[in-house]
């Protein structure tokens, strides 16, 4: 139990996709304009993220091997576009209102590289099926934490009196160098 | 090699499956309402009412989020017949989508440099060329929706329009002007 908790805290603060692996950010920036949007993206890159860790675990394990390992990016891909697939007609069917506030970022994750990353990094660390989940489980909440922090502070960003050759994107920028340098504050919390 | 394929195979067909059955199974009732409108529109897609497409303004139609007057390609019959199944008074076209004669664009072969960019803002692909090739519209297929004039950076395009003759001389819709009565 205790292993999956580090993992998770790990995951989330220490080795953050997004502030410390530098994936993901395409979202990072295109979507966090809105603190609205910033949270519906969270939530949907969560779901299919934890998702797509165990479904690429097992792809992995029992149908790739040793012998076609060089088929994994390629087999990871196909899985997780069917997943958000099939997750988006599942939602649309089950919970409109969710979809409506998910709606354009949920086929928006298929091109999500942190989404193809974490299983990815699982194959590396030879993480277990129970293990994966969890990586991707934490990965994701780390990725909607930073989203939203990040998204709160381009809000106030806006109303901010910041020199004409700053404005907008490189302010982002920026800022999110300086939310880096922060994340880099946790490293040495868990080894 | 072999193996490799048969893995790849049987991913897709087992995804291709699963997604067909949640396709039919998770199936959404849309608001029946929408498919009408979208049955009155034109389907020229050419994004003139603001819309990204007919469907799109359909549903904001539905909402009530957009008005019934700003679909040039419908013109007055489409708004009428819009009126109609809205139960809403018919009202001219919006301003600046006033009914102008049907016309084609036509390329200026000997200006076109062969950027492709035009290909790519034609909403009924009535553009063919390729990239470094001359381009050319199908007369037959455009629309007239002027989407392609803006993108080009040559300015060789331009609207011609199609004067009436004995080939393309229709008989107009019938018009039964009502009048009012007390």
């Amino acid at each position: 139990m205790q292993d999956y908790l580090l993992i998770l805290i790990g995951t989330v603060f220490v080795n953050n996709i997004v502030m410390a692996k530098i994936l993901g950010l395409c979202p990072f920036m295109g979507v966090s304009k809105k603190l609205e949007t910033a949270i519906g993206m969270g939530f949907a890159t969560t779901f299919v993220l934890t998702l797509a860790s165990g479904a690429s675990y097992l792809i992995d394990t029992y149908l790739l091997g040793t012998d076609l390992f060089y088929l994994r990016t390629l087999s990871f891909i196909v899985v997780i576009a069917g997943i958000v697939g099939f997750t988006e007609m599942f939602i649309r069917k089950t919970s409109p209102v969710l979809f409506r506030v998910l709606g354009i970022y949920l086929p928006l994750i298929t091109t999500n590289c942190a989404v193809l990353g974490i299983p990815l990094l699982n194959v590396q660390e030879r993480h277990g099926f129970v293990e994966s989940l969890f990586f991707g489980l934490g990965g994701a909440l780390g990725f909607t934490l930073v989203l939203v922090l990040f998204a709160a502070m381009r809000e106030r960003l806006e109303a901010a009196d910041v020199p004409l050759p700053f404005k907008g994107t490189s302010i982002a920028m920026i800022t999110a160098g300086l939310m880096s340098l922060a994340f880099m504050g946790f490293s040495g919390l868990i080894r | 090699m072999l193996s490799a394929i048969l893995v790849m195979a049987g991913i897709a067909l087992v995804l291709g499956g699963v997604l067909g059955w949640a396709a039919i199974r998770f199936r959404v009732q849309e608001d029946p309402l929408v498919e009408k409108i979208d049955a009155i529109l034109p389907q020229t897609q050419c994004g003139q009412c603001g819309y990204p497409g007919c469907k799109p303004y359909a549903e904001a139609i539905s909402k009530g989020d957009a008005d019934i007057n700003r679909c040039p390609p419908g013109g007055e019959e489409g708004v009428k017949r819009l009126a109609e199944l809205l139960g809403v008074e018919p009202k001219p076209l919006g301003e600046g989508l006033e009914h102008k004669p049907k016309s084609v664009a036509v390329i200026d072969e000997a200006l076109c440099i062969g950027c492709t960019l035009c290909i790519q803002a034609c909403p009924v692909d009535a553009i063919v060329g390729a990239a470094k090739q001359m381009h050319t519209v199908v007369a037959d297929e455009c629309t007239g929706c002027e989407l392609c004039i803006q993108p080009c950076p040559v300015d060789c395009i331009r609207m011609e329009v199609i004067h009436e003759d004995i080939a393309n001389w229709k008989w107009r819709y019938p018009v039964i002007p009502l009048k009012k009565v007390a």
